[in-house]
């Protein structure tokens, strides 16, 4: 288990008064303090780790966000910026003596402008409400993290969110516009807007994946794009891993760009047909998923194009999808793959390192070594085009040797996805799962820039403390 | 400046034994790579200048990856043309400003730098398809203000690993850390490509005209307007009015089809001529690089970055200050050139009151009294005082040519 600091004793004295405090500048119905409804707030997406806030504070106006935060700093509290909590990395996780503050219930969508192609939304918007808005009409909002249904535009822009479409359409940080942005001492400041480019500091590139560590974005002006003709994908089973790499890298070497290439190993294969019936090979090492988009006659040129470059490797099955049904049917498996693993195993952390693409057959190897020395099972799950690699751990949460192994273990799949090139995190962010890896991928200039930057920003260290950066003594 | 007087060292370490003995004495730089940007900030009060001009050559790229990358002072024509040897491209298409921001007395010291484009973000009209050039970089290298060699990034597509200093340093203009190394994504370069072009139209539809381009699901890399003065500039579309223009880029197979639709698309704008790849590769180099405005010797240059539909109004109230433009980016960005002078410049930023706005050049009296670069609120500002601080504390990487006094 990670160190968390020792709450302070205090802070935790003056609770009564802290919360009267708040209450007073966000109204008593957005402070959250009975025990029993903070309990909800305890963890996030890494339910591993628990700790139940002082307080919860649910603002819903910008101005509310700004007075609870300079109240905060005034009084050297600690703040946890919450969106929809569904972190992975435990970034949304509570402190014993922090005040969470979420944004939660700043969730309307302000304008859609077409013509400009951007949405303003406040910042507690779903990332799938902005597609809803606008797909009418044929338009989307790219970035579309797994967890779209629930995770919240804020959450987005603090991890930098990606998903299975990356490829082509880029990370939340290349959808964007503009922020507002709360900083620490309580200003608000806007940053971009509806314009593309601005000259000086690239704030917007900096605050976004920035973990809540800068301040607390309470709106957000989005790019949304016109959606393609339409999409279809094909399914090709591959004997080896080496095998199915070398399909990925003539694929890129083709010229073209897929809108999503996915590969899964034996195991996940496994799993997700279980769970999905989607038809998956299972004798097949590897799977890829890849999907083009187009008009019907392109779509069929480059699904025709790429199952010609797939044949040229040996593949055990080629599955092209000739109605937007039967695409369906091939992303089934793909897209239920965590509740897949969820039905074989009671417990699982799902890891998020990227590597080189090209290193994919050797990862697959070492992960699989040490897998088996740690005792554990180990699906993997891999965004192949962009060489974002998820392995699902799997344990068993009532057995503590199970979750230290895991966890063990995931600390050792990521060193090995920096050792092969590659970094921690590719989309889920540093949070407190991967703060005391940093310094594998980082050297301490590295990261002491990166902690001067903090400073710039909260020079008392107060927004979603111990977390992201490692910890130094003294 | 004479080029002699520019240290330029062999190595990021002797880089980096430069800037610490500078950083040691107190003493500012002015920095940079081939001064093809050199009237693009304000002048810098330094007497010793660091160029990372001998920091030369590809150190990674593969193909199959999308990734390449590259010392800071490697031409981008050399990187372009590694890229062009296996059938891809810089998705920015970062602009070759040589011409128009050049020293204002001599040329610059070589060709534009990958350095150079990224320390300016430097995008071009694939900018609206595809992202700015800091939206490629992947990873970077620099040594900060005290001399210290810091790393962020890396060689992967995708990476949400500490804060990013890669994009915090694209366009940050040599005043917070010097690049030496940036690794970028890259894509494959389009099979063909192809222009429809509408002339005649005012400014007001070809936005509109560009935004049902845009909106469309065709893929247009590229949205630009010309007026008619700048349009006769070019000499693939000639007289005929203004031109406004929208690029494919494809596979040659999927162009026809590509075109019928957007062509239907404009209709109720007018008729649509199109261009084959020969025509259009010409005529996007010259609205990347701004050409059409035929810049004379002593004017200055702006660009101004607004949402599209409010181009129209702010592209007629640069004609009324007597200054001349185009639009790109679906009219998101708009190029600005004229008179060299303070009203030109109050003009444009009036202009840019709902966006923001950069000098691409000026005369250097002009830098030196108005900003450059949109002034920040009071927050903004204090922000940006103490992240400069963060990586150069004592003020000695190419001070005061970002904002006066920082």
């Amino acid at each position: 288990m990670l160190a968390m600091p020792e709450p302070r004793a205090e802070v935790l004295a003056r609770r009564e008064a802290i919360v009267a405090a708040l209450a007073e500048r966000v109204g008593a119905a957005n402070v959250i303090a009975e025990p029993l409804r903070l309990k909800a707030y305890e963890t996030d997406g890494l339910t591993a780790y628990r700790r139940v806030p002082l307080a919860v504070v649910l603002p819903e106006t910008t101005a509310q966000v700004a007075a609870a935060l300079r109240y905060c700093h005034d009084q050297g509290i600690r703040v946890v910026p919450r969106a929809a909590g569904t972190s992975l990395s435990g970034g949304a996780l509570p402190l014993e003596d922090a005040v969470v503050i979420g944004v939660a219930r700043m969730n309307r969508i302000l304008e859609v402008d077409l013509a400009d192609r951007l949405a303003r939304v406040q910042a507690g918007v779903t990332n799938i409400a902005i597609t809803r808005a606008v797909e009418g009409e044929g338009f989307f909002y790219a970035p579309d993290p797994s967890s779209q249904l629930a995770c919240m535009i804020a959450g987005n822009v603090a991890m930098n969110s990606g998903g299975a479409h990356c490829l082509k359409y880029g990370v939340t940080a290349n959808n964007l516009l503009g922020l507002t942005l709360v900083t620490v001492e309580g200003e608000v400041i806007a940053l971009g807007g509806g314009h593309l480019d601005s000259a000086g500091y690239d704030w917007l590139g900096l605050i976004t994946g920035s973990e809540g560590q800068l301040g607390i974005v309470t709106e957000v002006t989005v790019r949304i794009l016109r959606a393609a003709e339409g999409a279809r994908a094909m399914l090709v089973g591959f004997a080896a891993t080496d095998v199915a790499g070398a399909a990925v890298a003539d694929i890129i070497g083709s010229g073209i760009i897929p809108v999503a290439l996915e590969f899964m190993d034996r195991p996940c294969i496994h799993a997700c047909e279980a769970f999905a019936h989607a038809g998956y090979p299972l004798d097949a090492e590897a799977l890829l998923i890849i999907e083009v988009e187009g008009s019907e006659a392109e779509q069929d040129a480059l699904l025709a194009r790429l199952g010609e470059i797939c044949a040229r490797h040996d593949p055990m099955t080629i599955r092209i999808a000739r109605t937007a049904e039967e695409s369906a049917a091939i992303w089934k498996g793909r897209k239920g793959a965590f509740g897949a693993i969820g039905r074989i195993s009671p417990d699982y952390l799902c890891m998020d390192g990227t590597i080189p693409p090209a290193r994919l057959p050797e990862a697959m190897r070492r992960i699989g070594a040490l897998a088996q020395a740690h005792r554990l099972e180990v699906a993997n799950v891999f965004h192949a085009g962009d060489g974002n690699l998820h392995p699902l751990i799997m344990y068993d949460a009532n057995d503590q040797g199970s979750f230290a192994r895991a966890e063990a273990l995931g600390a050792e799949i990521l060193k090995l996805c920096v050792e092969l090139g590659g970094c921690l995190t590719g989309e889920h962010g540093v949070g407190i799962e991967k703060r005391d890896l940093m310094a594998a991928q980082f050297s301490a200039a590295d990261l002491d820039q990166q902690r001067r930057i903090k400073t710039a920003f909260d020079p008392g260290w107060i927004l979603n403390p111990h977390k992201v950066f490692p910890l130094v003594d003294g | 400046m004479l080029p002699g007087a520019i240290d330029a060292p062999p190595d990021e370490a002797a880089l980096a034994a430069r800037i610490r003995a500078a950083h040691a004495a107190g003493e500012p730089l002015a920095v940079w790579g081939n001064r093809t940007k050199a009237a693009f900030g304000r002048p810098v009060q330094a007497a010793a200048a660091v160029s990372t001009r001998a920091l030369t050559g590809i150190t990674l790229y593969s193909p199959a990856e999308l990734v390449i990358a590259a010392r800071a002072g490697t031409p981008v024509a050399a990187i372009e043309a590694a890229l062009a040897a296996k059938g891809q491209h810089l998705a920015a298409e970062p602009p070759d400003l040589s011409a128009l921001a050049g020293p204002e007395e001599g040329a610059g010291d070589g060709p534009p730098t990958l350095g150079g484009a990224v320390a300016c973000n430097l995008s071009g009209p694939r900018r609206i398809a595809l992202g700015a050039m800091r939206d490629q970089v992947l990873g970077i290298r620099a040594v900060n203000g005290t001399g210290e060699v810091i790393a962020s990034g890396g060689r992967v597509l995708k990476n949400v690993t500490g804060l990013d200093l890669c994009k915090l340093l694209s366009g940050s203009r040599g005043t917070l850390a010097v690049l030496t190394e940036v690794t970028l994504k890259v894509l494959p370069a389009p099979e063909a490509t192809a222009t429809l072009v509408l002339r005649g139209l005012d400014a007001e539809a070809a936005v509109v005209a560009l935004a049902a381009g845009l909106g469309s699901p065709f893929g247009v890399t590229g949205a630009a307007f010309l007026p008619a003065e700048a349009a006769a500039q070019v000499a693939t579309l000639g007289g005929g009015g203004s031109a406004t223009l929208l690029r494919l880029e494809e596979f040659a197979d999927f162009i026809p089809y590509r075109a019928a639709r957007l062509a239907e698309v404009l209709a109720p704008q007018g008729r649509a001529l199109v261009l084959d790849t020969d025509a259009s590769l010409p005529l996007w180099r010259a609205v990347r690089d701004a050409a059409p405005l035929g810049v004379a010797a002593g004017e200055g240059v702006w660009r101004l970055s607004v949402r599209p539909s409010a181009a129209p109004r702010a592209l007629a109230a640069l004609a009324a200050a007597g200054l001349r433009g185009m639009l790109d980016w679906g009219g998101g960005l708009i190029w600005a050139a004229g008179p060299g002078t303070e009203a030109s410049q109050r003009a444009v930023m009036a202009a840019a009151s709902s966006g923001t706005w950069w000098t691409v050049r000026a005369p250097a009296p002009l830098r030196a009294a108005l900003p450059v670069v949109a002034e920040e609120p009071p927050a903004l500002a204090a922000l940006t005082r103490r992240v400069k601080a963060a990586f150069d504390p004592r003020g000695v990487l190419s001070p005061g040519r970002l904002h006066a006094g920082i």
